[in-house]
């Protein structure tokens, strides 16, 4: 489904990722940690679309076609979705008029007819029950007033809404409780199939009791020093990073 | 210079027939007008109050004057629809400063009510209408206003007796539509005794692809808990220049609701001055201006506090594209008898290009000691951030920014009270962000809507 090659990328003339190197197949969970400021979410804002960062070297194949060719908009259509670690405010904008914009514009890229204003709200009390969402936010405009908590399980409420095919999940469980971040997992969980695949980029182990990856690997320096299943997850959660670093050091 | 001594020739060329059209008690009124005219001129640059808005230029080219009404061999409606659906209102059309159409062009309704020509109550009221006209905008104000008194005609004239309201909203429409490039005049007086309850929509459209000045009045005297709500909405053609004189006196308990919709003209500058002449008066002023090309639109707003126990709002938002340009200047005056005065200023703006380019300045003159005053200003761009995160969900970046300019522009539409209005208001809005809606819409003339040579 992903295949990124040799993937340098520069952020205000800075290099911050030197040659990654991924796979990502349908039907399939990936981990991505590693310590803060190692490049996780500049990975997660590029495959994105972000046009702050420059990619200068590599290439990135999304279901055979060209990702870097395309707009934020067109790898959305396309079924990439980015769960923000910082899910953005915008302020007049209500949740139901952005979700319905978004979801009709899927549906028309698919060749479908776009949701009437009462079907679309039907199809929304149907995934909001799925992931656990308050009916109420849904009045409000997007994530304005919204705690820590109900923007993140917000980004997952869309996600169930758009169904992608790739979903990339940058630190959704930074800043939650216990509670929530079992309603995240379940959402995840619950949306999970054969057919797509996510990136659970995460900070701590801790999420990765509820959503179990079939690969971890560890970002560090820009690079990905080390891959294996999800025995690393428990290895690092015990030991920490800086045996990592000293690895890695010791490599270069 | 030269300009300002046209006017006063102009002035004594036309007196006659301007002595001739109304009664013998506006000669001398005239006569006043312009002899303060004559003193100040058309205000310019150096007035901080036009720093930002050149009225000279305005005035350069050679207008002709319109001191009589046009003859017209059609209906206006067959050119003019107002498509503003389920919007039960009385309608008055006003052609290059006069009223038109209906017969009487005076009516007294059964509850007292009257609703017709200004030109007309002069003839037939003279005392109700002497009582109040000037008396607000006064003859000595500024050299717009001067030159208004002296010349003006006609208008839109309304009286709401004593605990009468108006069920329907009166709209009144004022078009421009002459052969040549012509200097406009127009005089509104609207008077609500104690009680009365109204809600009046002004349209400004041009119909003729000519050059238009227009220099309006509008005179608003709220007695006692009166209760107006007063919308207007700006659609002219590029080479129009709308300059407005808005005066709202309000007394104890009454509240004047006005909202301003600036959508599309040449140069606009509209003057606001409310004076809140006793208790417990409610003032909310709002304007939400959309610019593009080399449109220019000012606001200028005047609050005098001049009692306690008043409150009053301002929210003026504008939306600019490339080269316009936008001003806002809000004065609030806190007089020291006015304890307890409550007063908000809001001026948000957002520029979409490089070029486009604000110039905002709050005025807060405040000499009573025990009031709660707030003003804040913003200019900036759209959130990239907010834009990505909707490109992310799949949201094109040109529908994305077409979303939050409209969320933006919102907050002012919101407070139009009259429902049909307001939807009417939205689409219209939503199209002009869109850049679909060029000129006056409802026009069946096919005006090129490209600057004219000057």
């Amino acid at each position: 489904m992903l295949l990124i090659k040799e993937l340098k990328v520069n952020v205000a003339g800075k290099e911050i990722l030197y040659g990654i190197n991924l796979e990502v197949k349908a039907g399939e969970v990936h981990a991505i940690m590693g310590p803060n400021g190692s490049g996780k979410s500049t990975l997660a804002a590029a495959l994105a679309g972000r046009d702050t960062i420059d990619v200068i070297h590599g290439s990135v194949k999304y279901m055979g076609e060209d990702l870097l060719e395309m707009d934020p908009e067109e790898r959305a259509k396309k079924g990439i979705f980015l769960g923000f670690q910082y899910p953005v405010e915008i302020p007049g904008v209500s949740m139901v008029n952005f979700m319905k914009t978004a979801v009709n514009e899927h549906r028309i890229f698919q060749g479908k007819e776009p949701l009437s204003a009462g079907d679309f709200l039907k199809y929304m009390r149907e995934r909001k029950e799925l992931v656990e969402f308050d009916s109420q936010l849904t009045n409000r405009s997007v994530n304005e007033g919204f705690s820590g908590g109900e923007k993140k399980k917000n980004e997952i409420f869309q996600m169930a809404l758009i169904e992608p095919k790739l979903a990339i999940l940058d630190e959704t469980d930074s800043g939650l409780d216990i509670d929530a971040l079992r309603v995240v997992a379940n959402g995840v969980n619950a949306l999970k199939n054969k057919d797509n695949a996510t990136i659970v980029i995460t900070h701590y182990q801790r999420l990765l009791d509820y959503i179990v990856p079939d690969f971890v690997h560890v970002l560090f320096q820009g690079r990905i020093v080390k891959s294996s299943g999800r025995e690393l997850a428990l290895e690092l959660e015990e030991k920490g990073y800086d045996w990592i670093r000293a690895e890695a050091n010791g490599q270069v | 210079m030269s300009t300002n001594q046209n006017y006063i020739e102009l002035f004594r060329e036309k007196e006659k027939i301007l002595e001739k059209a109304s009664p013998s008690f506006m000669k001398e009124i005239r006569q006043d007008a312009m002899d303060h005219f004559s003193k100040t001129g058309i205000p310019g640059r150096k007035s901080e109050l036009y720093k930002h808005t050149s009225l000279q230029k305005i005035f350069e080219p050679n207008y002709s004057i319109q001191l009589q009404p046009s003859k017209v061999d059609f209906k206006v409606e067959d050119i003019f629809t107002c498509d503003v659906p389920n919007l039960k209102t009385r309608l008055e059309i006003i052609l290059n400063g006069f009223y038109l159409g209906k017969k009487p062009s005076l009516s007294r309704l059964d509850n007292g009510i009257i609703i017709g020509s200004l030109s007309e109550a002069l003839r037939q009221y003279p005392d109700l209408v002497k009582e109040y006209l000037t008396k607000h905008a006064g003859t000595r104000s500024d050299g717009l206003v001067s030159l208004n008194t002296a010349f003006a005609l006609d208008g839109l004239f309304i009286y709401v007796p004593k605990g009468q309201v108006m069920d329907d909203a009166v709209q009144v429409v004022h078009l421009a539509m002459t052969g040549l490039d012509t200097l406009l005049h127009y005089r509104n007086l609207f008077i609500m005794e104690d009680n009365a309850s109204a809600k009046v929509i002004v349209c400004d459209h041009t119909l003729s692809p000519f050059r238009f000045l227009t220099n309006s009045v509008t005179e608003i005297y709220a007695g006692p808990g009166a209760r107006l709500n007063y919308s207007r909405v700006q659609n002219e053609h590029l080479n129009s220049n709308l300059l407005t004189n808005l005066f709202i006196h309000q007394e104890k308990d009454s509240q004047v609701i006005s909202n301003t919709i600036t959508l599309h003209s040449g140069t606009v500058r509209n003057n606001t001055h409310v004076l809140l002449n006793a208790e417990d008066c409610d003032s909310q002023v709002y304007g939400l201006s959309l610019a593009d090309r080399s449109q220019h639109i000012d606001n200028y707003v005047n609050i005098d506090h001049a009692k306690p126990n008043c409150t009053s709002t301002q929210l003026f938002k504008g939306i600019l594209d490339e080269q316009s340009t936008g001003v806002f200047n809000g004065r609030i005056l806190v007089r020291p008898d006015a304890q307890k005065t409550i007063a908000y200023q809001t001026n948000n703006n957002i520029l979409m290009s490089d070029e486009a380019k604000m110039n905002t300045k709050p005025q807060l003159e405040i000499y009573a000691d025990d009031v709660q005053c707030s003003h804040g200003a913003t200019t900036g761009q759209l959130d990239e951030n907010a834009l990505f995160y909707m490109q992310s969900r799949g949201i094109p970046r040109k529908e994305a920014r077409l979303l939050m300019l409209y969320a933006f522009a919102h907050e002012v539409i919101d407070k139009i009270e009259v429902a049909p209005l307001k939807n009417r208001i939205n689409g219209l809005v939503d199209k002009r962000l869109r850049g679909e809606l060029s000129r006056c819409n409802n026009c069946s003339m096919a005006c090129r809507d490209t600057p004219l040579p000057i």
